[in-house]
């Protein structure tokens, strides 16, 4: 059985890496500053203790006044995952920064987010739309979507 | 009894008798030929085998008795179909059982499933590469109105707004059965199809 890592045993190893990089951390998440989430994720996948090589999926949620993606991270290696979250206070552009530099599988998925949600992924190699068709307007996973 | 020149060309009553008994005599004597049968020609072997009909059932008759489907099965209602293609349901045993990858071998689309805006050029040019004549069941609801997903951005309601539709089957998904009727319904549809135009009409639309 996977073990779900408590977040706040990876908040304070993260601390001392790299310093004001969290928003907050419970049992079972990490909240990322949106700016420094590539950092985080760097440091996640590399060290040699935590070692999360697989991505398993990112989703966003939509709370009116930010948006909210979540990541879950397995290490295949180790049998263990974390929940990371970062949001996007920016309704208009939201931005985050992508991470298919790191794990080729969050490709797909961060098309799939940019194309129900619009969420903007900084560096993502072909960042278009997945499901719907060129030329839809409007993102429909968003609560103010009305066709 | 003398005959006046008023009277001469009145016959009496046996001579009239006489006269019309003639005309039947030299019409019997001139109608002993038998008219011959057309089909003296044909050996009796032949008059056993061959069975004269129209051009019209002969050829409804071949095509709706081999409706070829295209793979086409874009949702869920194609695990109906795959139940009614199995051996409990037993398409077979009307004569469409087979299924063709290739819409260009097909006569018959069986639309299973939701279909998407996006998907939609895709089943159109499908439709398109069939050859004529080719006819459409629509399976279930999402086939036929898009049904639950209808009021969805990304849903068609109704296969109908993309292409012509012969057979509309109800059910989410329909059962087997309703499958099996809608396309017997679909092959009496067939049976009533007019192939050879009627000539003089034809002809005057050719002016």
């Amino acid at each position: 059985m996977t073990v779900a890592l408590s977040g706040k045993d990876i908040a304070e190893k993260l601390e001392e890496k790299l310093p004001g990089s969290l928003e907050d951390s419970g049992e079972d998440y990490l909240l990322v500053k949106s700016d420094s989430l590539l950092a985080v994720a760097e440091y996640l996948r590399n060290t040699d203790s935590l070692s999360f090589d697989y991505f398993n999926y990112v989703t966003a949620v939509d709370y009116y006044s930010y948006f909210e993606l979540v990541y879950r991270l397995d290490s295949i290696e180790h049998n263990h995952s974390i929940v990371i979250k970062t949001r996007c206070y920016d309704r208009d552009n939201p931005t985050v920064p992508s991470l298919t530099g790191l794990w080729q599988g969050a490709n797909f998925q961060e098309r799939e987010v940019y194309d129900l949600m619009g969420i903007k992924f900084e560096g993502h190699p072909n960042l278009k739309r997945m499901f719907l068709w060129d030329g839809f307007e409007g993102h429909p996973l968003r609560k103010d979507f009305n066709k | 009894m003398e005959v006046g020149d008023e009277q001469k060309y009145i016959y009496s009553d046996t001579e009239l008798d006489r006269y019309e008994g003639q005309i039947i005599e030299d019409l019997k004597a001139s109608s002993q030929e038998i008219i011959p049968d057309p089909d003296t020609w044909l050996d009796e072997e032949v008059k056993r085998n061959v069975m004269l009909s129209t051009v019209d059932s002969v050829i409804n008759w071949a095509k709706r008795s081999s409706l070829w489907t295209a793979i086409c099965f874009p949702a869920c209602c194609a695990f109906e179909f795959i139940a009614a293609e199995g051996p409990r349901f037993d398409l077979s045993r009307f004569g469409m059982e087979i299924m063709r990858a290739s819409p260009r071998q097909a006569d018959l689309m069986i639309t299973a499933g939701t279909l998407t805006w996006k998907m939609a050029p895709i089943v159109r040019r499908i439709y398109n590469q069939m050859p004529e004549p080719k006819w459409v069941i629509a399976m279930g609801a999402c086939g036929i109105s898009g049904g639950i997903f209808r009021s969805s951005y990304a849903v068609v309601p109704g296969y109908n707004r993309i292409i012509p539709v012969d057979v509309y089957v109800p059910g989410c998904p329909p059962r087997p059965e309703a499958l099996i009727y809608a396309i017997q319904m679909l092959q009496k549809k067939i049976a009533k199809e007019q192939v050879v135009p009627d000539l003089p009409g034809f002809l005057q639309k050719g002016k």
